[in-house]
């Protein structure tokens, strides 16, 4: 008999989110899908809102990167005042908001991989799922777990000393930051007691690395050849070519490494980019308008970052770099099992891009706040954890918020979640008459290679316990399973 | 006041999402009141949820109070202690109090005695403020929670076990 089996939501993602795997009578899978299958239209809740309220408003969609959409909304605003496009800032206004960026993303990665992912690493896919969690980690691997959680905090006390406060910060305001750096917590930061300081972060954050590439080379087969598949890959990089998570032009290349999408502005990307519906998913489809909604689609995050980029502007992460590069002889990195390793690697960068921050003293003293002949519109586009992230807003005379537009990291990672999900359902269960834990936890492990947050794609609240259905080729359900 | 105890009271939840909000604003309240009253050995923090840094913040505290907003089908609010969680945290958003114990016990090998109080909610939408029952029921929660923490001995002693208890 043919069925559908569903699994839902998915655990270990940020949100809610369904799988359904339909598998036909000769037990093949025909068909896989992300299922989104919650929607709050949050653009269209800010249309009427003073626009200065954006960069605070948009950090309501969700607590998991609330740094990274209050600094796209800024970029979009400082636009609107006149402040430039993201290359206008103040010294002091742009560093700050650079070294929030860094924290932000050396927390969210640090959570990602040590909460989220190793468990999956240290104990197998289709591990005891009991232990398979971050209380199975610090169980058996304390050090690990320690490292997770300080590493957490290091980032968050960054967030916190320059966006203000953990909840809604307002670091980041239109045309600049509203806030210095001080004396004690640079001090803090520098040379704190152990591990809270930053050479310490560093040094774990190589620890992190030398411990993945180890599981690498212990389990090539997996890591190499689980869910990989060519794709186009997508990102922001700096004029040069450098890797630049907070500013840059927008590159895409095909997964031979021939530059497609040829470092546009981002103030232009509708002219590039379009967005396709489709009735299962409330979360839409990107892709690069020339190539079609068939072929256009492209990754995002960090695999797809060290594809686009040409090098990496710190010393320790280039060196990383170099070797993770070398490893697909130079062409672009297709398997998404090697997202976490380009995540590490940007982990590493952050922190050695944290440092050199603290140590500017643009950062304690100086303008905050650039301004400018105001327009009516603005688009803000930053390198968020999960990969890029487009805001865009316009406003009336009254200085109101008329429009808009939000292209979650997310969003632009929907196509190739869904093309991994089925990589790893005929891996795992083509031919298989019982569907095992282990094989459900396969298809997850696909999905969070991506981190992917859901609550941020569609605008939603997560709630999240466990459902498989298993459904007939008639819609009848055959099975039902709760974890 | 000089106060023997470490004392940390955690709000968690979005404000930006009406009620969600009542473990912040909560704490702002008792933040508010520690000051008025000049006592010492209070920390306040705030989060949108808790996440596992948290077992670092918890692990040195002689008494945690963790505030959140329910759905619970309760009558305002309740203080529960909170049991070591061993199930698996599906999620960062679904950090639960007692996943955070439990992994403060498994690093740092201690449980501090930890609270949770949970006040009922009513609305959930992106909008700012609270709802008129919630500021009610928040009202209730922080009066209470005031005659406990002059005295917190009491809190402290009586947690002895892990099993789900309601204390109030």
């Amino acid at each position: 008999m043919s069925k559908k089996i569903t699994i839902e939501p998915v655990t270990r993602v940020e949100g809610h989110g369904k799988v359904t795997i339909h598998i036909d009578d000769e037990g093949n899978i025909s068909q896989s899908r992300l299922h989104i299958v919650e929607f709050r239209g949050f653009e269209r809740f800010v249309q009427g809102r003073p626009y200065w309220e954006a960069p605070v408003l948009v950090q309501r969609l969700c607590g998991i990167c609330p740094v990274s959409h209050h600094l796209a909304a800024a970029k979009a605003l400082d636009v609107i005042v006149g402040a430039g496009t993201g290359d206008g800032l103040t010294p002091t206004g742009e560093k700050m908001r650079r070294l929030m960026h860094y924290g932000q993303m050396f927390q969210s990665h640090a959570l990602h991989f040590f909460h989220l992912v190793s468990p999956d690493l240290l104990f197998g896919v289709d591990g005891d799922p009991a232990i398979r969690n971050i209380i199975g980690v610090a169980k058996k691997f304390p050090d690990l777990a320690v490292q997770g959680v300080m590493m957490r905090k290091f980032g968050q006390e960054i967030i916190k000393a320059t966006a203000g406060k953990k909840i809604h910060g307002t670091g980041a305001i239109p045309g600049g930051i509203n806030k210095h750096l001080t004396q004690e917590e640079k001090e803090s930061f520098l040379n704190g007691p152990d591990p809270l300081n930053i050479d310490k972060m560093i040094s774990w954050s190589q620890d992190a690395l030398t411990f993945l590439k180890g599981y690498h080379k212990e389990n090539k087969e997996f890591i190499d050849g689980f869910a990989a598949f060519p794709s186009s890959h997508l990102s922001l990089v700096r004029k040069d070519g450098a890797l630049d998570l907070y500013h840059g032009v927008l590159r895409a290349v095909d997964s031979e490494g021939k530059k497609i999408l040829h470092d546009v502005d981002y103030q232009d990307y509708l002219d590039y980019i379009g967005e396709e519906v489709r009735n299962w998913s409330y979360m839409k489809f990107p892709y690069l308008t020339e190539f079609g909604k068939k072929d256009g689609w492209y990754r995002v995050g960090p695999l797809a970052r060290l594809n686009t980029c040409d090098f990496i502007p710190s010393p320790l992460a280039q060196k990383e770099f170099e070797e993770f590069k070398a490893y697909t002889g130079g062409k672009p990195n297709n398997m998404s099992m090697h997202y976490h390793w380009a995540r590490l690697i940007e982990v590493l960068h952050c922190a050695e891009m944290m440092k050199e921050l603290l140590n500017d003293p643009d950062l304690m003293t100086g303008e905050l706040v650039t301004k400018g002949e105001k327009r009516s519109e603005g688009v803000g586009v930053i390198e968020a954890p999960r990969g890029t992230l487009f805001h865009h807003y316009a406003i009336n005379e009254h200085d109101q918020l008329t429009m808009a537009n939000l292209i979650v990291s997310t969003t632009n990672n929907n196509e190739p979640m869904n093309v991994a999900v089925n990589h790893a359902a005929k891996q795992f269960m083509q031919g298989q008459q019982k569907i095992t834990e282990g094989m459900m936890n396969a298809v997850e492990v696909a999905i969070r290679a991506y981190d992917p947050c859901l609550s941020c794609a569609t605008h939603a609240m997560g709630r999240m316990p466990l459902e498989i259905v298993l459904v007939d080729n008639n819609n009848n359900i055959i099975d039902k399973k709760r974890r | 006041m000089k106060s023997p105890y470490k004392i940390l009271i955690y709000g968690f939840g979005n404000p930006g999402r009406q009620d969600d909000g009542l473990g912040n604003a909560f704490t702002e309240r008792m933040e508010q009141w520690v000051n008025d009253l000049g006592l010492e050995g209070f920390e306040f923090d705030s989060n949108y949820q808790l996440n596992i840094e948290d077992a670092a913040a918890i692990s040195d505290k002689d008494l945690v109070i963790f505030a959140d907003a329910s759905v619970e089908d309760i009558e305002d609010f309740i203080l529960t202690q909170v049991d070591a969680d061993t199930k698996v945290a599906f999620t960062t958003h679904a950090a639960s109090p007692g996943y955070i114990v439990q992994l403060c016990r498994d690093i740092y090998n201690r449980i501090p005695p930890t609270y949770l109080l949970h006040i009922k909610g009513y609305e959930w939408n992106f909008r700012e403020g609270l709802t008129g029952k919630a500021i009610e029921n928040l009202e209730n929660a922080v009066e209470m929670m005031k005659r406990k923490l002059q005295n917190p001995d009491e809190l402290i002693s009586s947690f002895k076990s892990f099993e789900y208890k309601e204390v109030y």
